[in-house]
């Protein structure tokens, strides 16, 4: 369903490209890596301080405590310093991961509103929003966690590894050969653990749809005496991700427990062999002693593998639908400062020959030739589905023909400057969406410049004083997320003022108060034709009154204008509008 | 405030893990049994190291000899040991996840039960998304120190016994570990408490980041036609950027606390050293015990951190779970009577003196509302939007219970009918259709036998069969959620079909065919009349058309009744009936009027529309 691009690229590619729209993390990367290092290498002064303290300090039979001190006191300013790189290293990890992902956040979000209106309908909203959330999230788990841990780790190993060398090749051959089996397997752990997530993820939103059912549904519910079984269906959901939880965990558990068994095969089998070494000359006794805690130093590497490469994967899916949304192409782009700059007045439009379809299917708009001049107030009617709001949203610049194009006072609408545009053509479409805040907040939306005077000045010229009056706090009522602490009808007068104050050339009202009462909708429809005088206004109409009160009326039915003019022109000849007009008729007088 | 692990928090922290101790206590002893194994074994392996280490290790460099004996129980111990560590890990993970997803499930069960028996009205005083985050995220903070609290609990098992073990070894060396377990224990609890609420706060940063996204994304087409993805993109920017630097702010305390916490046991280990060697040459001790009390430091160093993570999550939990508690202990919940209403003919419903208002100084919004509906009869309810009219039809089907006032079923008052019985006898179609997650049929039956034959008439009659059979899975259709798939009049068809197939007694319908088209609106409303389902019917309804179906129409304002009767009774004696229902009649007939007079033609030929104009009040 999507029209995210998703291109095709190898793991290590996907990083590539990744990190290199985050500068901010490249900055700096080599010094941290450095710090990264010095802090890995801390790990190896206890191992180092117990062999020299048993070889030299104790190799006669009183100790030779000076030596030890002194050596002691080697190892701890070494372990401080240690410490010190690795406070450096994680704060400058933090200031370069944050800072470049919030730089990615941003971008991502911003490219979301750039995205056609075609290619933003076919995303989940929830969707969209977890691409500049929990993915980005997700990746910077990995950057402060399982990414440092690979190097830590890693590290860690390596270190280690290269002091058992230096101690004893045949030792460090069987302690590898204890972990090797471990380290093959860990992959394949690790892609159970997945899959076993993915189920997690997976059921609990299975949950939350069935728990939120109980909440949005409550009505339905009540209404119709449901609730035992809704009850048993969210029992259902809440149990299957019970199960999935604890089948997740399992796995998890199980993989710890069998470093600790390997860890100890590996510790008796150095036991046993590193004495009949040490008999023959191959290792002293301290060096065997440190063997055993460099033995240690392998453990917790692989106890956190399994959940180092699975953040691992999943910041690599991260990173790939981050940059699957930012470089799915802005197909219907804004030219930019090279664009023409519409002057302000009255605006004429023209349909050339075009032609829409949306991808993949059957053009829904065909042939559309037509002519809106200025001043002139345009009412399009037509079935549902006949291609209504299709015309809105071309004439809008929402999307662009597939063929043909649209004029605005003589400029193809592709060339016209999306901060002209927008100033010039304002649509006011059916649903009408409140962000979260007051009531002059969401008005100001349409003219971030707006006094409250000016607000007021514009709800008495629609005649929606009355109903402010009415407002509890005025037009410092909260309207709630989504506008929900109003009503519908409500929430289509805010957005219609709000396209009001924007004091745009042409107004386009897409079915923008089909939800008010029929005496405020009267109202609202003088009061409209008064402001709108001297601008281009279309509407969308469902109702007879509106096609009555247009110059001209433009009749879709599937896909075509089959009839335009007046409405008294119209209504007398038999047609599509001679029959639809009979229905509304019927409709409101019956 | 609660992000600060205060002694107050603390106290009611314990309280909530008491609560699901006594809960789950044979999941809970199992788990500490698990973790108490694995804390004794973890000071059990550094004695087998030491062990191996004194009576392998140094007697055969001592010797020049290995004793075989002494060899096979080094691995013997050494293994077992990890043998019974590993159960004890392995147990312990498991039982403390059983322990924390089951409490986890029983507090959503709970949660979501009371959201299904608390009435409607406790619904209207919470917002949606508290009530989604109570169900989730709540319940699982609450319950979110389950999952360290096994380990902690074995952790403080594993210092007991390695402070009896290092005293019993050698008080001298034990002192060490006196100075360095306590400090580290006290430096993670300094960590957790300086953490917590930074790190509460980038959570709360990220769930508003989120939030902003979501509504900006939502309202996507509304800053696409006023071109304000500027704004909304310096908007989300400084959200995002409060909370890189709330996380930059957790970086900093993380990489100032966590290199330390790394550094002090193993300067425990370079200090045992010293000390172990001073008392070597003293003869106090000998090497194996020098390795073994070393490697037990290294041992230790990690487990005891577990202490912290529970302290860290308690002031999450409380929160959580003092939110989680909130719901469950909401009272209020609808009581039920014991009659049971006739099954079958139209119903009889008497409104008597029915007040209503949202919440307990609210203004009222119903006022004594009172009329009387005879079994078969269609009576429409006309108002202004926030006339009451949806309250109103709320309290008919005992969605609410009235404040003042009654409303009887057949004479029996709604209170005293039996749970069930109102859904059996009543269906109501309200304004905002909700579809279930579920197939077309599933959204109709709701769980009921019903023949696939009566489905199919259902729909039918609510203009929905054709679309219905064009679905490609036909009944099967899944409708996704809230029935996203189906435009916004098919849905609505579909929630009708739903109240016709139930057969009911009395049928609501709360302005239930806004969506539809007025051509397949009128076909709906003319095949319910003609239906021979005799019901009695209430409508809400703006159109002409709907209302006409009615034999009488009660017309409402602010909450109260204004008027009743038929049409064209109320036409001509109720003003603000007739501005209602004729507001686009008059428009059209002043619009004539004026095109009329720009036309030449003389007021005369249009005194009719003059008349409407004039009836009086």
């Amino acid at each position: 369903m999507t029209m995210l691009q998703t291109v095709e690229r190898s793991a290590l590619a996907t990083v590539r490209r990744g990190l290199s729209l985050t500068p901010e993390f490249r900055r700096g990367i080599a010094g941290t890596l450095a710090l990264a290092v010095v802090a890995t290498v801390g790990k190896i002064i206890v191992p180092i301080a117990v062999q020299q303290t048993i070889d030299t300090g104790l190799r006669n039979a009183t100790p030779d405590l000076a030596y030890i001190r002194g050596a002691v006191a080697i190892c701890a300013v070494a372990v401080l310093l240690t410490a010190l790189a690795g406070y450096l290293m994680n704060v400058r990890l933090y200031k370069a991961t944050e800072a470049s992902l919030a730089t990615l956040r941003v971008r991502g979000f911003r490219h979301v509103h750039d995205l056609s209106v075609l290619t933003q309908n076919t995303e989940r909203r929830g969707a969209m929003v977890s691409r500049v959330t929990g993915d980005v999230d997700q990746i910077s788990t990995f950057m402060q966690f399982g990414g440092l841990m690979i190097i830590v780790a890693g590290g860690q190993l390596v270190v280690a590894s290269v002091l058992m060398l230096v101690y004893s090749w045949q030792l460090t051959m069987l302690v590898w050969a204890c972990f090797l089996p471990l380290m093959v397997a860990l992959p394949r752990f690790q892609r159970w653990l997945s899959g076993a997530y993915t189920q997690v993820r997976e059921r609990t939103g299975d949950m939350l749809g069935a728990v939120s059912e109980s909440v949005v549904g409550a009505q339905v519910i009540r209404a119709y005496g449901v609730e035992d079984r809704t009850a048993e269906r969210i029992d259902a959901a809440i149990g299957a991700n019970y199960a999935a939880q604890s089948r997740a965990q399992k796995i998890v558990a199980t993989v710890f427990p069998l470093t600790e068994v390997v860890s100890a095969l590996a510790i008796a089998g150095v036991v046993l062999l590193g004495v009949r070494l040490g008999l023959d000359g191959g290792i002293s006794q301290g060096q065997l002693v440190a063997f055993l805690f460099l033995i240690t130093l392998f453990v917790s590497p692989l106890q956190v593998a399994t959940e180092v490469l699975n953040d691992a994967q999943n910041a690599i899916a991260g990173w790939r639908r981050i940059l699957g949304v930012l470089e799915t192409p802005a197909d219907v782009a804004d030219p930019g400062p090279a664009g023409v700059e519409l002057p302000r007045g009255p605006i004429s439009v023209r349909f050339e020959g075009v032609e829409f379809a949306y991808p993949g299917g059957k053009p829904v708009l065909r042939e559309i030739d037509l002519e809106i001049p200025p001043r002139s107030r345009i009412a399009v009617v037509g079935e549902t589905g006949s291609g209504k709001t299709t015309f809105a949203k071309l004439l809008t610049r929402l999307m662009d023909p597939t063929a043909g194009r649209v004029l605005v006072d003589g400029h193809d609408l592709r060339d016209v400057r999306f901060s002209s545009l927008r100033e010039r053509i304002v649509m006011v479409p059916q649903d009408g969406f409140l962000f979260e805040g007051t009531l002059a907040e969401n008005i100001r939306f349409g003219r971030p410049s707006a006094t409250d005077d000016e607000i007021l000045l514009g709800l008495t010229e629609l005649g929606l004083a009355d109903w402010l009056e009415g407002l509890p706090a005025g037009l410092a009522t909260q309207v709630g997320q989504r506008g929900e602490s109003l009503s519908a009808g409500e929430r289509q007068l805010v957005a219609l003022a709000r396209a009001y104050l924007a004091d745009p050339d042409l107004l386009l009202l897409d079915e923008a108060t089909s939800a008010v009462d029929p005496a405020t909708e009267v109202r609202l429809a003088r009061a409209l034709e008064g402001v709108t005088r001297g601008r281009t206004a279309v509407s969308i109409a469902h109702r007879l009154s509106t096609a009555e009160a247009a110059d001209e009326v433009l009749v879709f039915d599937r896909g075509r204008v089959v009839q335009r003019g007046p409405h008294a022109e119209l209504v007398a000849r038999p047609g599509v509008y001679a029959d639809l007009h009979a229905s509304w008729v019927s409709a409101a007088r019956s | 405030m609660a992000s600060k692990v205060t002694p107050a928090v603390m106290r009611k922290g314990f309280r909530v893990l008491g609560v699901a101790i006594r809960t789950e206590p044979v999941v809970f002893a199992g788990a500490v049994l698990a973790s108490a194994v694995y804390g004794l074994m973890t000071v059990a392996s550094a004695w087998a190291l030491g062990w191996a280490t004194e009576h392998v290790v140094l007697d055969a460099f001592a010797d020049g000899d290995v004793a075989d004996g002494a060899a096979a129980t080094a691995v013997l111990l050494i293994v077992g040991v990890a043998v019974l560590k590993a159960l004890g890990v392995g147990g312990r993970r498991i039982l403390a996840g059983v322990l924390q997803f089951r409490m986890q499930a029983r507090s959503r069960r709970g949660v979501t039960r009371q959201y299904l028996r608390l009435p409607l009205a406790w619904h209207h005083r919470h917002p949606t998304g508290q009530l989604l985050s109570n169900a989730n995220a709540d319940a699982e903070a609450a319950w979110a120190p389950l999952a360290p609290l096994p380990m902690a609990v074995g952790v403080v098992v594993m210092l007991v016994t390695a402070a009896v073990a290092m005293v019993v070894t050698d008080p001298v060396l034990a002192l060490v570990g006196f100075l360095i377990f306590p400090a580290i224990a006290v430096l993670n609890l300094v960590y957790q408490r300086r953490l917590s609420p930074l790190a509460t706060r980038a959570q709360q940063l990220r769930a508003e980041v989120s939030e902003i996204a979501h509504e900006s994304f939502d309202g996507a087409l509304v800053v696409k036609t006023l071109g304000r993805e500027e704004e909304e993109t310096r908007r989300f920017q400084a959200k995002a950027h409060e909370l890189r630097d709330a996380n930059i702010a957790v970086g900093r305390v993380r990489g100032l606390f966590d290199p330390i916490l790394e550094a002090l046991p193993t300067l425990g280990v370079l200090a045992v050293l010293v000390v172990g060697a001073v008392r070597l040459e003293q003869g106090a001790i000998d090497s194996g015990v020098l390795v073994q009390v070393a490697y037990l430091f290294t041992l230790l160093a990690f487990p005891i951190r577990a202490l912290g993570w529970v302290l860290a999550e308690l002031p999450r939990s409380v929160v959580g779970w003092e939110r989680v508690q909130g719901v469950l202990e909401a009272t209020g919940s609808m009581e039920y009577g014991s009659a049971e209403p006739a099954a079958e003919g139209p119903a009889r419903l008497e409104v008597s003196g029915v007040s209503y208002s949202y919440g307990a100084a609210g203004e009222p919004v119903l006022r004594g509302i009172g009329f009387d509906l005879p079994p078969g009869r269609t009576v429409a309810l006309v108002g202004p939007t926030g006339s009451g009219k949806s309250t109103l039809v709320q309290t008919l089907v005992r969605l609410v219970d009235p404040a003042a006032g009654a409303v009887r079923l057949d004479g029996v008052d709604l209170r005293d009918v039996a749970r069930g019985g109102i859904s059996r006898a009543m269906a109501l179609v309200p304004q905002q259709t909700f579809l279930f997650d579920d197939t077309v049929r599933g959204n109709i039956t709701l769980g009921l036998p019903l023949p696939d034959e009566d489905v199919w008439a259902a729909l039918r009659l609510a203009q929905a069969d054709g679309f219905v059979s064009a679905l490609p899975a036909g009944l099967d259709t899944k409708v996704g959620e809230r029935g996203t798939t189906l435009s916004g009049g098919q849905r609505q068809r579909v929630a009708l079909a739903r109240a016709i197939a139930r057969r009911p007694r009395l049928l609501i319908l709360d302005d239930a065919t806004s969506s539809v088209d007025p051509q397949v609106e009128a076909r709906i409303l003319h095949g319910l009349r003609d239906s021979a389902e005799a019901a009695t019917v209430v409508l809400v309804a703006y159109r002409m058309a709907t209302i006409a179906l009615a034999d009488e129409i009660v017309y409402m304002e602010h909450g109260g009744i204004v008027d009743r009767g038929g049409h064209d009774e109320l036409l001509g004696r109720c003003a603000g009936y007739r501005d209602l229902v004729t507001a686009y009649e008059r428009e059209e007939a002043e619009r004539a009027v004026l095109e009329a007079g720009s036309a030449g033609v003389s007021p005369d030929d249009i005194e009719d529309i003059e008349d409407i104009e004039e009836v009086p009040a």
